[in-house]
């Protein structure tokens, strides 16, 4: 067991700077309007940097630099791009503890898992799109005789991405490791909530790209993310976030003609079929991970498994081990390798999670386990802590329809087949799903009649890369984590070429 | 006479510094995740609002000289209809493009089971 010092204290690993500005063109660039706002970690509830709130000058100014760089960048090899992904992945493998440490103050999330995964992944990501970058080939189709139609991938040029607070690292590795490969500047706005981290990355890897090729500017939504969106200077957007944010942003794109890629959440079901009960032997211990797995990130995941569908046959005692489970996690300071259950990003978000667990009650479910507010006292007790709770209810209640976002599960039973995908298929969303079963057959009946981009199958929450990840119905546009995000990211260059000196005979 | 959507006094004079600084304002209720069921405040008429939504109430805020309109998706709205909605504020960092975000807090919903009788009232 580890207990990592807090960034700013004596023996820290890590210290972020007391301010941080935009990054802009390779340098750290003042606010416009000299204005900034604080930073809070979720782990104390205290400020421990500031942080450059943007307006649409700076955003201008970001997007400058980005016009500026895009054009060289967007010409060189692949060869030299993947080079330069590849080295930002060693980098960041060789910092891997302290941007571990960093992650974990600035979110609240468990060092152990970013340690284990969020660091880890995003080096992973980096070096895998390196390599579907050398891969990538373009087509030539012989049309005829003499006639050949080329198809080549071109950068679309300037970007703008939006990122969560979630997963911030993560999430920005994920946006912008397809673009950088293929060829595009990129102007990002990270979450207000979570502004910090990704300026300490850039002080560990903004050296090894060309000025201007990624230009960060924080802010506010309305204030920073606003112009960027909706800016005729960008050729694509890519946000991660919530539904009516969602389609402002796709408004914004209908008036320049631009596209969007949009990831948006969901309400993902778990499914344990009666066979997983058959024994109690390590697939059962495995499933019942599986089952816990919604207090993973304080459930600040889009693909929480936050509702578990169980079949009634082993209803009562599935869930009974279910909730011994849970209750045996541990909750605590997220600078702790052996926590499992860290603190929620926000106080907006901890407030929320709360007006979750009153209308539940309100409408009947039943609290398993926890249900309020977590009190962890000492230098603890101003964060945003909440027990992992399971709710036993109906699949039309509130909680079972809303992404809390919150370590929430709604437990509800289903009959036979046919009523597990029904409960799973009733729900705005689709973007992940779990099915366990003993039963290969069940098992992909079920992965195919769900409507969702990622159906775990015998697990949960792995976000390698090379699978790709996105929704189906209001979850979203696209699919990110797996090279077809680069078509996302390009042109399609058509040159149709005749190689006969004949006149065609028209004309 | 029932209402589907009412707000805190806190809420309110929030709507109020909101509308003297960017003029007349609505909200539309998101989902999903991050900020996901956040009411999400605009300038009137920033966000287009269509056929696939629906208007649940024009919200009379003392002080402010025209309503406020209430949005949400007709899917969700089918999910929500249940229920009675307060938006409230409290102290946070905002989400989305919402505007009370700059002035470090933000608008959340809470919620409450609409009763027999007013649902009744809301269906005529």
């Amino acid at each position: 067991m580890t207990t990592y010092t807090p960034p700013g204290s004596d023996g820290a690993i890590v210290n972020y700077q007391s301010r941080y500005d935009h990054y802009i063109g390779g340098e750290f660039v003042a606010p416009a309007k000299g204005q900034y706002f604080e930073n809070p970690s979720p782990v104390t509830g205290r400020a421990f940097t500031e942080i450059a709130r943007g307006t649409a000058d700076d955003v201008e100014k970001a997007l400058d630099a980005a016009h500026g760089a895009a054009d060289g960048w967007g010409r060189t090899s692949p060869a030299e791009r993947a080079n330069i992904l590849n080295r930002i992945a060693d980098r960041m493998e060789q910092h891997l503890e302290k941007l571990a440490v960093a992650e974990a103050w600035e979110n609240g999330k468990p060092v152990r898992e970013t340690l284990a995964a969020d660091i880890p992944l995003a080096i992973d990501h980096f070096r895998y799109f390196a390599g579907a970058i050398r891969a990538q080939e373009g087509t030539a189709g012989e049309l005829d005789e003499d006639t050949v139609a080329y198809h080549f991938h071109e950068p679309l040029g300037v970007v703008a991405q939006i990122i969560p607070w979630n997963f911030p690292i993560l999430m920005a590795t994920w946006k912008l490791a397809p673009a950088l490969a293929a060829g595009n500047a990129v102007v990002l706005k990270p979450a207000e909530q979570t502004p910090a981290s990704i300026h300490y990355l850039f002080s560990l890897i903004g050296d090894l790209l060309p000025a201007g090729v990624v230009n960060i500017v924080n802010g506010f939504g309305v204030e920073a993310g606003k112009p960027l969106a909706s800016s005729n200077r960008v050729a694509k957007v890519a946000f991660t976030g919530e539904t009516t944010t969602g389609r402002l942003i796709m408004q914004y794109a209908s008036e320049n003609l631009i596209p969007v890629t949009l990831e948006l959440g969901g309400k993902s079901p778990n499914i344990f079929f009666d066979d997983v009960s058959r024994a109690d032997d390590d697939f059962y211990d495995k499933a019942l991970e599986g089952f816990s797995m919604f207090a993973l990130n304080q459930g600040e995941v889009c693909t929480c498994p936050s509702r578990a569908l169980i079949q009634q046959s082993h209803y009562q005692d599935f869930l009974a081990a279910g909730v011994k489970r849970v209750e045996n996690l541990r909750q605590g300071n997220p600078l702790d390798t052996d926590t499992q259950v860290g603190a929620q990003a926000s106080n907006d978000q901890l407030e929320k999670i709360l007006s979750y667990l009153d209308i539940g009650r309100q409408e009947g479910a039943r609290a398993l386990t926890g249900g309020a507010r977590a009190e962890l006292g000492g230098d603890l007790s101003g964060g945003y802590y909440v027990q992992p709770t399971i709710f036993e209810g109906r699949n039309g209640m509130r909680i079972f329809q809303e992404e809390i976002f919150g370590p929430v599960v709604s437990v509800t039973p289903f009959a036979d087949f046919d009523d597990a995908i029904k409960i799973a298929n009733h729900t705005l969303y689709g973007l992940g799903a779990g099915v366990w079963t003993r039963d290969i057959n069940t098992a992909y009946r079920a992965g195919r009649a769900i409507k969702a981009g990622r159906v775990w199958t015998n697990c949960y929450h792995l976000y390698p890369a090379h699978a790709a990840f996105g929704g189906y119905k209001q979850s979203g546009i696209g699919r990110e984590n797996h090279r077809m995000m680069l078509d996302h990211y390009q042109q399609t260059k058509n040159l149709l070429v005749s190689y006969s000196p004949k006149a065609m005979g028209l004309f | 006479m029932a209402t589907r959507v009412d707000v805190t006094p806190a809420a309110a004079e929030m709507m109020r510094r909101l509308r003297e600084q960017h003029g007349p304002l609505m909200f539309h209720q998101s989902g999903g995740c991050c900020d996901g069921s956040s009411p999400m405040c605009y300038p009137e008429g920033e966000f287009r609002t269509g056929g696939s939504d629906v208007l649940l109430e024009s919200l009379a805020i003392d002080g402010v000289p025209e309503p406020i309109t209430f949005w949400m998706s007709a899917a969700q709205f089918e999910l929500w209809r249940h229920t009675h909605l307060t938006v409230d504020v409290v102290p946070g960092r905002g989400a989305g493009f919402s505007l009370e975000a700059p002035e470090g807090v933000r608008f959340l919903i809470r919620s409450r089971l609409l009763t027999e009788e007013e649902l009744a009232e809301l269906a005529n």
